[in-house]
């Protein structure tokens, strides 16, 4: 690999690793505060143990996020001095805000998890609820720094610097509410879809364990209403990007030639220096209706803009179909589920059923990174598009391959201890509550007292 | 008051309390390595207990300060990035298994064995970390770095590899041995537990005094604009006569085991001694070639970050309160399970 290669496969590979935990860090919380609410108002044992064993995996998964974090944070200026020396003070306000979110978080999870025998339940609660805002406030913040990097707004350039800045133009350049809202929702999205598929492995094997099928219907629940609500947040950001950043759309479609009635490619593989894509299926008009609701409207393609400022058309492309692919499957099954709750009045838990949600459980997580890809590539070969490129802002420093590597082995050794500490957890803990007291009741197979989906969801939010 | 001195003053008091408080932190996990005599394991629970719910609190400072400083000095942040690449690289290296390592072990409840290993990587982890850190501290003191408009020209390892920068960073860590010590001397549950560390802190403190001897001996030659700066300057000399005072305070007071005074003159020591270092510096981020004033990002940017930073403090200080007194107020209830 040369230079540049190594810089950017150091980024991505911080970046993809540190947004799962980050992902994690913005949803868990959530569901932990879902499940103190529950304990408080009904006093379903379940509920506390449910509580606890989030806690724990939050505590590992924060710990991770925290310093993978911090990593990225140094990595900015370790790999893209130039892009630091240039932008730093344009985007130094979102990541300062971001800064005191964090704080908030740090100090809030510390109080939540280390003190749940030292104060108030109320005060406990109320420092779940902290760390679920913060957490939330910290990504957008953040989203905030990548919407600028791809719309850049608040500067001109002359000659190579930037000159009349305006940081809060920058911080809020004009993709900030799609991109921001579309990343929020994909933490949510990826942790619920992987919960929900963890608790329906377990729940395969132990049929009747209720604490199981409380948690999965609590997760069950979020995973289904946000995988609705997240295509029509992406289909929201297609229509600005379409107008906003339309060589991006143009390499995520594969869309080579400007034209009327430009057609949807459904997988296939782009030749870029064929301009053409072999083996994808084509759905006419359906790009152009797509972004801007008209079958006929114009829809800019890659031959709008030099050869040499665009993006990896097969990989945006092949990024954009796993995201769209994913997504739809995750809101197929939760049009599946919203069916079967409805027929049954309560949790689906039919063997088939439980299946697809443990093969639909990884699926957030790589729509999340794929989509990210989308974005990443899709900008390329500009680090803050059409303003800086990105092997103008890459490091002088010549040893590239040593820190790359580094950081290679370190994040796959967290990664398999992360996956093998919380696997061991959950096959080491008992499936049920223990009971704490005479009045807990004996747990039926088939509790009567499961949760709907609906019903979940309206007392989380 | 100029903006840029106003967000230099506010690195410098992120970068001290960082520094008196997730230092700490890493000093403990100095006497985590260290763990020796009959209450070894106590000492262990004692380290895990103190630092269990703040650390990650803690580590937010470093944040603020890297994010202060490329907000208001980009052309600075850039510089040091490129510059000290290698020991940034290898402190963060430590941060990571740092933390990743003391959670790990929390909760990786398998045997002895394998806690053993993760208090081996955590306590190793947190050496390394302090030593870099202190070591891209001496470097930026010695004015072995240059810039030439905007391009580091120096070499990527004989700036921060040399005697007075590994002085430094031999500085830094005892400095946060010391610190831990004292803390620990006074959240330890017993007499003697508490003794273990009085005593580690006093040898830590003696370290502490023969490396600062050592390290303003070296920066004669591996530093000299600091030296002057440190020598005559006599505006900072109240900063020097308040490290000796604060100094000779702990000392006696560990010796008459009065714990509480201790733990305030230690912080006092720390911070006294790194407010020494940056007004000796002044004006320089990076001696000789990069002032605070040549760096600063534009007004309207200064302004919003400091808006921003008063914003938050309305939100941090209290939280940060709160946190300290929940865990370190009042002696307190048995174990959290």
């Amino acid at each position: 690999m040369d230079h540049l290669t190594y810089a950017r496969a150091q980024m991505g590979l911080s970046l993809a690793f540190h947004m799962v935990f980050a992902a994690v860090g913005v949803a868990l919380p959530v569901f932990m505060v879902i499940a103190d609410v529950m304990l408080l108002r009904t006093g379903d044992p379940d509920y506390r143990e449910l509580g606890k064993r989030m806690a724990k995996g939050t505590s590992i998964l924060f710990a991770v996020g925290a310093v993978s974090g911090t990593v990225l944070s140094f990595e900015l200026g370790l790999l893209w001095p130039t892009f630091m020396g240039t932008f730093g003070e344009l985007i130094g306000l979102p990541f300062a805000l971001e800064g005191f979110a964090f704080f908030t978080e740090a100090i809030f999870l510390g109080i939540y998890l280390y003190g749940r025998q030292r104060i108030h339940p109320r005060l406990h609660l109320f420092a779940g609820i902290m760390v679920a805002v913060s957490g939330a406030v910290s990504a957008f913040f953040v989203t905030l720094v990548n919407s600028f990097m791809n719309l850049p707004a608040g500067f001109t350039m002359e000659h190579g610097r930037a000159v009349g800045l305006d940081p809060w133009a920058a911080m809020f350049s004009p993709s900030w509410k799609h991109q921001t809202v579309h990343v929020l929702l994909s933490c949510y999205q990826a942790t619920a879809f992987a919960m929900a598929g963890v608790q329906a492995a377990v729940l395969l094997r132990h049929r009747g364990s209720t604490l199981f099928r409380k948690s999965l219907g609590m997760s069950l629940a979020v995973a289904c209403v946000v995988a609705l609500v997240q295509p029509l947040s992406g289909h929201g950001s297609a229509q600005s990007i379409a107008v906003l950043q339309p060589t991006k759309l143009a390499a995520a479609e594969a869309h080579f030639h400007s034209g009327r009635r430009a057609p949807i490619l459904v997988g296939g593989l782009p030749d870029a220096d064929a301009q053409e894509t072999r083996g994808a299926l084509s759905i006419p008009g359906g790009l152009s209706f797509m972004a801007f609701n008209d079958l006929d409207a114009e829809v800019q393609g890659l031959d709008a803009v030099p050869r040499d400022e665009w993006p990896n058309v097969a990989a945006t492309h092949t990024a954009f179909d796993v995201m769209v692919g994913t997504g739809s499957l995750m809101m197929l099954l939760s049009v599946l589920a919203g069916v079967l709750a409805w027929r049954k009045k309560g949790l689906p838990d039919g063997t088939w059923f439980l299946r697809a949600v443990v093969a639909c459980g990884p699926l957030g997580l790589i729509a999340m990174e794929a989509g990210w890809c989308v974005t990443e590539f899709g900008r390329q070969p500009w680090v803050v598009r059409g303003a800086m490129r990105t092997r103008d802002a890459v490091t002088p420093f010549p040893y590239l391959a040593a820190p790359f590597w580094m950081f290679t082995l370190v994040y796959v050794f967290l990664a398999v201890t992360v996956v093998y500490l919380l696997f061991r957890q959950l096959r080491d803990a008992p499936i049920a509550a223990p009971a704490l007291s005479v009045r807990t009741p004996p747990s039926a197979p088939s509790a009567p007292n499961a949760p709907a989906p609906g019903q979940e969801a309206e007392h989380g939010h | 008051m100029a903006t840029e001195l106003l967000l230099a003053a506010i690195m410098m008091t992120a970068l001290v309390l960082y520094a008196l408080m997730a230092g700490a932190d890493f000093g403990s996990g100095v006497w985590d390595l260290l763990a020796s005599g009959p209450r070894r394991a106590q000492q262990r629970a004692l380290i895990e207990k103190a630092i269990g719910p703040i650390w990650e609190a803690n580590h937010v400072w470093l944040i603020l300060v890297v994010v202060v400083l490329f907000a208001s000095f980009p052309s600075a942040f850039a510089a040091i990035s490129v510059a000290l690449h290698i020991p940034l690289t290898l402190f963060l290296v430590g941060v990571v298994f740092r933390g990743s390592a003391f959670t790990f072990r929390a909760y990786d409840t398998r045997g002895d064995q394998q806690q053993r290993r993760w208090g081996l990587i955590f306590s190793l982890a947190s050496v390394i970390s302090p030593v870099m850190l202190g070591m891209m501290v001496g470097a930026l003191a010695s004015g072995r770095i240059r810039v030439a408009e905007g391009v580091v020209t120096s070499s990527f390892v004989f700036t921060w590899l040399g005697l007075f920068p590994l002085l430094v960073g031999l500085f830094a860590l005892a400095l946060f041995a010391f610190l831990a010590a004292i803390y620990l001397a006074n959240e330890a549950p017993t007499p003697e537990l508490a003794d273990d560390f009085r005593r580690r802190a006093l040898a830590a403190g003696a370290v502490v005094g023969a490396l600062a001897l050592c390290t303003f001996l070296a920066s004669f030659e591996g530093a000299p604009l600091i030296n002057a700066g440190l020598t005559q300057r006599p505006w900072t000399w109240p900063l020097h006569a308040g490290t000796a005072v604060s100094a000779l305070a702990a000392f006696w007071a560990l010796w008459r085991r009065r714990l509480a005074l201790a733990r305030l003159a230690g912080i006092a020591q720390g911070a006294f001694i790194l407010l020494g270092w940056t007004v000796s510096q002044y004006p320089y981020l990076v001696v000789p070639d990069l002032t605070l004033q040549g760096s600063a990002s534009n007004p309207k940017t200064q302004r919003l970050i400091l808006g921003a930073l008063a914003a938050g403090s309305v939100l941090l200080f209290p939280s940060l309160y709160v946190l300290y007194r929940i865990f370190k107020g009042k002696p307190l209830r048995s174990d959290p399970g």
